[in-house]
């Protein structure tokens, strides 16, 4: 049995690193309570490219999110059945023995409200770098002035390092919260639509700085907003009622939908 | 809206207002003014550095000195402070972030109950139950430990009766708890689920979240909670009645009979011969009420104001 587990997982791994696939979601079944909200997903998510997920509102894509680094485990009353398959390594992103903790350290995560903490800027960067332990000044130092130029802030605040986060405008901050997220060097950053709280010229930038950033980390974007979604992803899945109806390139998902509900969905007939 | 609306309207939003008026303004003021008139003997026969600063207490020779009661109060609430704050905040981050979701009723509702006991009650279980270990388990104990360390056992010097400034600061400390508790949880869940989820995103563990966001998150909180419970605490009389011992001595050790300004008024009030007692009565709750009524004021314009702005915007 171990030997036939272990040869099946070499066997997919081999598979998905040729395709280069960073997370392999298989089965996924998700609870709440007795609510079953996500219903036997799969999908691949491809490294150093963007996935969107897509859907009317309630169709489950922000829980499907938060599957990706357990943050349903904040919560009572939540059950996961399934697999989300990390690679390299190829772990089970919702195994029992999994510290979500871990997870959480190489999958970084951006919210639909920006969140700084109430500190200063380079605090609110330096924050994940400290929980992984890094002490050392300069190399922090470092880290802060890299992440907030790679998320076209540092020219912006680079003068005023010290004031507190809530001086920021909601674009700044919202790009304070991608450089905080960045900053240690996750593997996979979610973002749980970004830009619905903010206006058409931050949420530009932010989408120029999503496109920019999946140069260092693979993305995955979950937005209520179809052009956005066209605008940014490689690969796009749409969501309804909690299923997976159809994924595949942006480009296919936008033009030759093969599925009926898609082109529904992305005609505007409904949602 | 019709005519007889807008006068219905008019003569609530009045006679509202002359309520809160009252009693936000008013009374307060009154009072001050009357405990102000009724100790203008002892005031102009003792002054104010002298009598703040006097430790004699003879109603005999009547001779009045605030110094000892006004030091018992400020060292009972120091201590019952102390003990408080820490054990306070343990019990908010227990039941706002630490119980199962489904023993957080029964655990608040726990902690509230206690704060409805009627304080005699606390005072009483402080005589016949606190006192007694307290002078034979609790207080040998300390002095055969910490009362050998040099200086420190200082404070634990004299015979151990349980009827002293420790055991009154003991009882008072578990009276503020519940209070104190309420607020500070109320203050911890206030702190936004996104702000915590941030931390947690980032791989934060539950104590980091805990010490590095929803405890600065919730500071003003905190002090706000410690303010008001220490105003109590100030003005707290039956909890300690029977504990402080009574006695018109500055404690220079913890096991010291002593005595605190409400302790006193509530005491010697019926006993008052003189004008002058009387009026010296008085004076000590003009003492009390303006040491009150100076830490809450203290505490909203200044801490409270320098806290929010170092916090910035708090809503997210």
């Amino acid at each position: 049995m171990a030997l036939k587990n272990f040869i099946k997982k070499k066997e997919t791994e081999t598979l998905a690193e040729n395709k280069g696939v960073k997370i392999s979601v298989r089965n996924l079944n998700f609870y709440y309570g007795t609510n079953h909200v996500l219903k036997d997903i799969s999908m691949d998510i491809h490294e150093k490219k963007i996935t969107a997920i897509i859907g009317p509102s309630g169709c489950g894509k922000t829980t499907l999110l938060r599957c990706f680094n357990r943050m349903h485990d904040l919560y009572p009353g939540n059950r996961y059945e399934g697999e989300i398959i990390l690679y390299p390594d190829g772990i089970n992103i919702i195994g029992k023995n999994i510290d979500p903790i871990r997870i959480r350290m190489r999958i970084g995560m951006v919210f639909q409200k920006p969140n700084p903490f109430p500190k200063s800027i380079f605090e609110n960067v330096a924050y994940g770098l400290k929980l992984k332990g890094i002490k050392d000044k300069e190399v922090i130092y470092e880290k802060v002035k890299d992440a907030l130029e790679a998320s076209a802030l540092w020219d912006e605040v680079k003068d005023r390092l010290n004031d507190n986060a809530y001086s920021l405008s909601g674009g700044q901050q919202q790009r304070l919260c991608i450089a905080r997220a960045i900053a240690p060097e996750p593997e996979v950053l979610l973002f749980d639509e970004p830009t619905s709280a903010l206006d058409p010229i931050s949420t530009a930038k932010i989408e120029e700085l999503v496109v920019e950033l999946k140069k260092r980390v693979t993305i995955i974007i979950v937005t209520h907003n179809m052009q956005q979604a066209a605008r940014v992803s490689d690969y796009t899945s749409f969501m309804y009622m909690g299923e997976l109806i159809e994924f595949g390139s942006t480009e296919k998902i936008f033009t030759k939908p093969e599925n009926k509900l898609t082109e529904d969905y992305i005609t505007g007939r409904f949602g | 809206m019709g005519k007889k609306d807008k006068l219905i309207e008019a003569v609530t939003a009045s006679v509202l207002g002359f309520f809160a008026f009252s009693v936000g303004f008013l009374f307060p003021l009154l009072t001050l003014v009357v405990l102000f008139y009724e100790s203008l003997p002892a005031i102009s026969r003792f002054g104010v550095i002298d009598f703040l600063t006097g430790a004699t207490w003879d109603p005999v020779a009547e001779i009045f000195g605030a110094l000892p009661a006004l030091f018992g109060t400020l060292l009972v609430t120091f201590i019952a402070s102390l003990i408080a704050i820490p054990v306070s905040i343990g019990i908010a981050i227990f039941i706002a972030e630490l119980s199962p979701q489904k023993l957080k009723p029964v655990f608040s509702t726990a902690i509230e109950l206690l704060g409805a006991i009627p304080s005699i009650i606390y005072g009483m279980w402080g005589l016949f139950v606190i006192a007694p270990l307290m002078a034979d388990y609790v207080e040998p104990f300390l002095q055969e430990t910490l009362g050998k360390v040099p200086l420190l056992g200082r404070l634990f010097e004299g015979a151990p009766t349980g009827i002293d400034a420790l055991t009154a600061s003991f009882v008072l400390s578990i009276m503020i708890i519940p209070f104190m508790s309420a607020i500070v949880k109320d203050s911890f869940e206030m702190t936004p689920a996104l702000l915590k989820e941030a931390g947690y995103g980032l791989g934060a563990t539950k104590w980091e979240v805990v010490t590095n966001i929803i405890i600065p998150y919730a500071l003003p909180g905190i002090v706000g909670g410690t303010v008001l419970s220490v105003g109590r605490a100030l003005g707290e009389t039956m909890a300690v009645a029977f504990l402080t011992g009574n006695v018109h001595q500055i404690p220079l050790s913890l096991f010291d009979p002593m005595t605190t300004i409400t302790v006193t008024i509530a005491n010697e009030f019926t006993e008052a011969d003189s004008d002058i007692y009387l009026s010296s009565l008085y004076y000590l709750a003009l003492i009390l009420f303006i040491l009150s009524f100076g830490l809450l004021m203290f505490a909203r314009f200044f801490i409270l104001g320098r806290l929010g702005k170092r916090w910035g915007a708090k809503s997210i």
